[in-house]
């Protein structure tokens, strides 16, 4: 919280926090771009002829993960101070999800 | 900082969702339910994958899925997420007229995702792809509704907030809401980004 540093001038921190938020709009928009760019791959991958299941769906997972670690760190602002404890209950949560889906894939025959 | 203080663009804390105790805690308690939201998806998931291939007769992945609906439903959700990303950036500028126009739009993309998701839905009933029709049908309904279901909650949340607060302008009060809210928002659209991979892409590879 910087609310306790601009009390001298506040034209001059609000300028300084304009300029850190259009900066952090930029990074945004770069891990969007980013973002798009792998969901292309991802459906290229799919509907390429060339690419065999076995190395398809390994490699868009992995675009996933990707994907969604841009849109946890940057779009929900996980990789700002102040994170961790969300990253401790997202990361629970993902263990977890990683049990279940293990345990149901290696259980369920029919 | 107080709740209810008036506020400028001078005196706007630099990380407003956060500047009230009121405000610290829900967004810990958000973060705590979206671990428990991780864990929900992941039990449909888990069922999903188990059985997606108990098609009992009825139509398989493979048959039912076309490439441009789904391609055309994530580019909406994931433009939709970074038109909220836009909205906090206006909202930590303290201009909420500019945060109010990016929910909207933000809100008009969610709503498109739906509309084509219900389309889709009533297409596959049309195939004879029915609730009831297989293990694979009740599991992918499930899964995809649930997360469609989410969408729709969302909407109605963003728009409550953005009608109930549309006279009182940003403050202390209300900043934390909208941040949670757009927190949430693109929580669906990683749960998405799971789905069409794992339903749509791997179902199309077969």
């Amino acid at each position: 919280m910087a609310n306790h540093t601009h009390v001298q001038n506040p034209k001059v921190d609000v300028q300084y926090r304009r300029k850190k938020n259009a900066e952090e709009m930029k990074h945004q928009i770069v891990s969007f771009t980013l973002m798009i760019f792998l969901t292309l791959i991802a459906f290229f991958a799919v509907g390429y002829e060339g690419f065999s299941a076995w190395f398809s769906v390994p490699f868009i997972l992995l675009l996933a993960v990707v994907q969604v670690i841009f849109q946890l760190y940057y779009f929900m602002h996980m990789s700002h101070k102040g994170h961790e404890l969300p990253a401790l209950f997202l990361y629970g949560g993902a263990l977890v999800a990683f049990v279940t889906i293990w345990a149901f894939l290696t259980i369920v025959w029919i | 900082m107080h709740v209810e203080e008036k506020l400028t663009a001078e005196t706007f804390p630099a990380e407003p969702e956060k500047a009230t105790l009121e405000g610290k805690n829900k967004f810990l308690g958000f973060w705590f339910f979206l671990g428990g939201e991780t864990v929900l998806f992941a039990s449909l998931f888990a069922t999903y994958l188990a059985l997606k291939d108990s098609v009992a007769g009825g139509p398989s992945a493979k048959e039912l899925f076309q490439m441009p609906i789904v391609f055309l439903a994530t580019m909406l959700l994931l433009t939709s997420s970074l038109t909220s990303v836009y909205a906090m950036h206006h909202m930590r500028n303290f201009d909420f007229k500019k945060m109010q126009l990016w929910l909207g739009i933000t809100v008009f993309l969610g709503a498109a995702f739906l509309a084509l998701e219900i389309y889709e839905f009533t297409e596959y009933v049309h195939e004879g792809f029915k609730f009831s029709t297989s293990a694979f049908s009740s599991a992918f309904y499930t899964l995809v509704g649930t997360h469609g279901g989410h969408v729709a909650f969302g909407l109605l949340w963003i728009l409550t907030l953005m009608i109930r607060n549309a006279k009182r302008g940003l403050n202390l009060y209300n900043a934390p809401k909208f941040y949670v809210a757009s927190l949430y928002w693109h929580f669906i659209d990683v749960v998405w980004v799971f789905i069409f991979t794992v339903v749509y892409l791997m179902g199309m590879v077969g």
